[in-house]
C-alpha cells in the first residue's frame, strides 16, 4: 500500500514511532545487542545548508571568477614545529585506519591526497608501507589503543595528530570486529587473528590537560621538535576542549562534529553523543580569539562536508582547514549503485550502507575480503579522489571571489547569513533579512 | 663516559644529543647528573647506549625507547618506557602508574613498587617488579610478560588479551576474563630466565601464573555482565 494510499484510506504513521524506530525496536527484541554501524549521524540535523553567503553588490566589491586569484594554500603548524606543514588546498582527508579501511583504499587516499596537494592521516592500527608511499603528506595518528605505533612510523610523519575523540563517539572507544582482523592486521596491532579488537577510549599513560601538555613534549622531544602536533577532539565542550588544547601545547586542533564517520560504533552514540559542527566551529573560535591564538594555532574542521560550499562556510567561521572522511570514501565509490545488487545480498542498498564494521562492502573499501578490496583499484581511486577535492576547492573559490576574497581564509562570519533561527544561533551569524543573531540581542 | 648536568643543560640539549648518536654513535656511555624529576628524559633514542640517570625522572623517561639501557638511579614518573621497543630500562626505585604503557618489547625492570595500571596495553614488553604492583596492572595487556615478586592490586589483567603474569605475593583481585592458570614446566623455565635477567634473585615455584580466560576475545551479548 502507497504511502498516498495509506492517507486517503485515514492510516496515520506516527511521528514517534515511525518504521525505522519500530523496525529497531523489533530488531533489538531478536538480538538483545544494540545496532552497531559504520558512517555518522544520519539524523537530521543544523548545518551548513542552513547557511547562505552574501555575494557583492553595491557595497562589495567581487573579484573576477576565471581571472583573478583567489588562494587556497594554507600552512599548519607554524607555533612550534620546525618544519610546519604546507599544503596545495585547505582540504585534507581525516585519519581512517588500515583495517577499517582496505589497504588499496588507504593506498587511494594517498595518492589522491597527494595529486592534490594536500594532506591524508593514518587511523588506529598505524602506518602502511603503501600509504606512507604514496602520501606525499601524512599525518601519523598517536590514538589510545597505540596499535602500529613505534617510533620509526612517528619519525617519519608529516605531523601527528593525538586524538582525544571522534565526532561520531566522543567519549567512546572503539572496536574492530574479528571478521576484519587478518593476518597482517592482527601483525601490526600485536593481537591473534580473528578476535575484536578493542581501541581504548583514553590513552593509557596520561589523564587530563596536564598529563596532555608533556605528553605532547614527549612526542616533540622524540621528533626533535621537527613536526607539527594536531589535537582531535570530537564535538562537545568544545569551547573549553580548544582552550585546553592550546594551553597544552597543540600547535594545531582539530575539531570534528557529530556527523563525522566511524568504521563501528554503537548507533546510539552515533546518533545521540556531540554537537553538530555548525555549532563547533564559533566555540573553537572564540576560544582560539580570546586566547589571542587564532590563525596561530591553526584550526580544523571536520563533520560532513560534502561540497566546496561547506569548505567555504567553514573557513568563513574561522577555520583554516578543512577534513573529509565519509566524502572521500564516497568519491572512492562507497555505496556507489553499480554494487546495488550486491548490498541488497546483505540486507542493505547502494546509498544506505553502512555496515564497515562487517567487512563485506561490495564496493571494496570498508574490508579486508582480498578478493573484494582487488575492486577497488588503487590508482584509479586516487583519480578520483584528486578530482573530487578539485571539485570542493574551486567551488570555494568560486564563493569567496564572489565575496570579493582573494583568499579562502578571508571568508569571514560577515559574509554569512542563517536560513533558521537554530542555525544563526549556532554559527552566531544573523539570521537572513535580518540583524538578529539569537543570543546576541538585537 | 659522557657526563650531562641538568642543572646547567636543558632537557632538550640531552636528548639531541642522545638522538645524535643514531647517526654516528660517537659516545655509548651517557651519564645525566641533576635530573630532579624533570620529564621526558632520554626519549626516543635509537642506539645501543647506556644511559645512567643519576636521581628522580618526571614522566614518560625512556619513552619509545630503542637498543638503549637505561638506569634511573631512583624513582620514575608516570609512563616510564612507554612503547619501548627494544632494550632494557632499569628503575632502582619506585615507578608512578601505567610503568611500560603500550611497551612493544625490550626489559623493564622495577626494584622498587610500581603504582597502578603497570603493563596497561603492553604489546610484547617483558617487565619484572621487585616489589608490588597497583590496581588494573596489565589493563588490557596484549602479549608480552609481567612479573610481580610483591603484591598485586584491584582488578589484575582485565580484558587481558595475550601477557603472561607471575605473581609471588597476593592479589587483591583479578579483572574481568583474569584467570589463575596451570604453572606448568615450561612457564616454571620462563619465568627463572625472566628473573635471571632482571637480576632477581626468587624462587619460581613460589609464583602463580595468571592469564586470559578468553571469554572475552569476540563481544558477545551473553557476556554482557562483564563488561
Amino acid at each position: 500500500m502507497s504511502n498516498e494510499t495509506n492517507w486517503t484510506s485515514g492510516l496515520r504513521e506516527s511521528a514517534t514511532f515511525d518504521r525505522n524506530t519500530m523496525a529497531e525496536i523489533r530488531r533489538a527484541a531478536e538480538t538483545g545487542i544494540y545496532d552497531i554501524r559504520g558512517f555518522g549521524a544520519k539524523r537530521k540535523l543544523p548545518h551548513f545548508d542552513d547557511l547562505l553567503f552574501l555575494g557583492a553588490s553595491m557595497s562589495r566589491y567581487p573579484l573576477e571568477g576565471y581571472r583573478e586569484k583567489c588562494n587556497t594554500s594554507v600552512t599548519l603548524g607554524t607555533r612550534f614545529a620546525k618544519k610546519p606543514v604546507v599544503l596545495d588546498i585547505p582540504v585534507t582527508i581525516a585519519g581512517m585506519s588500515f583495517g577499517a579501511l582496505s589497504a588499496n583504499a588507504k593506498e587511494a587516499l594517498g595518492r589522491g591526497a597527494s595529486i592534490a596537494g594536500t594532506s591524508t592521516t593514518t587511523g588506529d592500527g598505524g602506518m602502511t608501507p603503501e600509504e606512507r608511499g604514496q602520501s606525499k603528506t601524512l599525518v601519523y595518528q598517536y590514538l589510545p589503543s597505540r596499535y602500529g605505533m613505534n617510533p620509526d612510523d612517528l619519525r617519519k610523519a608529516d605531523a601527528i595528530e593525538v586524538v582525544l575523540g571522534q565526532g561520531a563517539k566522543p567519549g567512546g572507544g572503539g572496536m574492530l570486529l574479528g571478521q576484519k582482523i587478518t593476518d597482517r592486521v592482527a601483525q601490526m596491532r600485536n593481537l591473534p587473528k580473528g578476535i575484536d579488537q578493542r581501541s581504548a577510549c583514553r590513552h593509557p599513560d596520561w589523564t587530563g590537560p596536564d598529563d596532555l601538555a608533556i605528553k605532547i613534549l614527549e612526542l616533540r622531544e622524540i621528533t626533535d621538535w621537527q613536526v607539527p602536533i594536531y589535537i582531535k577532539v570530537g564535538a562537545t565542550r568544545t569551547y573549553y576542549d580548544v582552550k585546553l588544547a592550546v594551553k597544552a601545547g597543540a600547535d594545531v586542533i582539530v575539531v570534528d562534529g557529530m556527523q563525522g564517520g566511524t568504521a563501528a560504533t554503537q548507533d546510539v552514540f552515533i546518533e545521540h553523543v556531540g554537537i553538530p559542527t555548525l555549532a563547533a566551529i564559533p566555540q573553537a573560535v572564540q576560544a582560539l580569539q580570546e586566547m589571542g591564538m587564532h590563525r596561530k594555532v591553526q584550526l580544523i574542521v571536520s563533520g560532513g562536508i560534502r561540497n566546496g560550499a561547506d569548505v567555504a562556510k567553514c573557513m568563513a567561521l574561522g577555520a583554516d582547514a578543512v577534513a573529509i572522511g565519509t566524502a572521500a570514501l564516497i568519491a572512492l565509490g562507497c555505496n556507489h549503485p553499480k554494487y546495488d545488487e550486491e548490498f541488497r545480498k546483505i540486507g542493505s542498498a547502494a546509498g544506505f550502507y553502512d555496515d564497515y564494521q562487517e567487512g563485506k562492502d561490495p564496493a571494496g573499501i570498508s574490508t579486508q575480503d582480498p578478493e573484494l578490496s582487488q575492486r577497488l583499484d588503487p590508482v584509479e581511486g586516487g583519480r578520483k579522489l584528486a578530482n573530487y577535492l578539485r571539485v570542493l576547492t574551486l567551488e570555494a573559490q568560486t564563493l569567496a571571489r564572489a565575496c570579493g576574497k582573494n583568499d579562502l581564509r578571508n571568508l569571514e562570519p560577515e559574509d554569512l547569513v542563517a536560513l533558521t533561527v537554530e542555525s544563526a544561533a549556532m554559527a552566531r551569524v544573523p539570521l537572513a533579512g535580518t540583524q538578529w543573531i539569537p543570543g546576541q540581542g538585537f | 663516559m659522557k657526563s650531562i648536568d641538568l642543572a646547567v643543560a636543558e632537557v632538550r640539549e640531552l636528548n639531541q644529543a642522545l638522538h645524535d648518536q643514531a647517526s654516528e654513535c660517537l659516545e655509548r656511555e651517557w651519564e645525566v647528573l641533576n635530573p630532579k624529576g624533570q620529564h621526558n628524559l632520554a626519549v626516543g633514542i635509537d642506539q645501543n647506549l647506556s644511559v645512567e640517570v643519576r636521581g628522580h625522572a618526571g614522566y614518560f623517561c625512556a619513552g619509545m625507547n630503542k637498543k638503549a639501557h637505561i638506569t634511573v638511579h631512583g624513582n620514575a614518573g608516570q609512563g616510564v618506557a612507554e612503547n619501548m621497543m627494544s632494550g632494557t630500562v632499569r628503575i632502582k626505585g619506585d615507578a608512578s602508574q601505567a610503568a611500560g604503557a603500550t611497551a612493544q618489547g625490550g626489559l623493564l625492570v622495577i626494584e622498587g613498587n610500581a603504582g597502578a595500571r603497570c603493563g596497561i596495553s603492553m604489546k610484547g614488553v617483558d617487565i619484572v617488579v621487585k616489589g608490588s604492583v597497583g590496581h588494573m596492572s596489565c589493563f588490557m595487556g596484549q602479549s608480552g610478560r609481567l612479573v610481580v615478586c610483591g603484591d598485586a592490586g584491584e582488578a589484575l589483567g582485565d580484558s587481558l588479551y595475550e601477557v603472561r603474569i607471575y605473581v609471588k605475593g597476593e592479589v587483591k583481585s583479578l579483572g574481568a576474563d583474569c584467570i589463575a592458570k596451570e604453572m606448568r614446566p615450561e612457564h616454571l623455565e620462563e619465568l627463572a630466565e625472566l628473573l635471571n635477567r632482571a637480576g632477581i634473585d626468587e624462587d619460581p615455584a613460589q609464583f602463580k601464573r595468571y592469564g586470559s580466560a578468553r571469554q572475552l576475545y569476540n563481544f558477545k551479548v551473553d557476556n554482557v555482565s562483564a563488561y
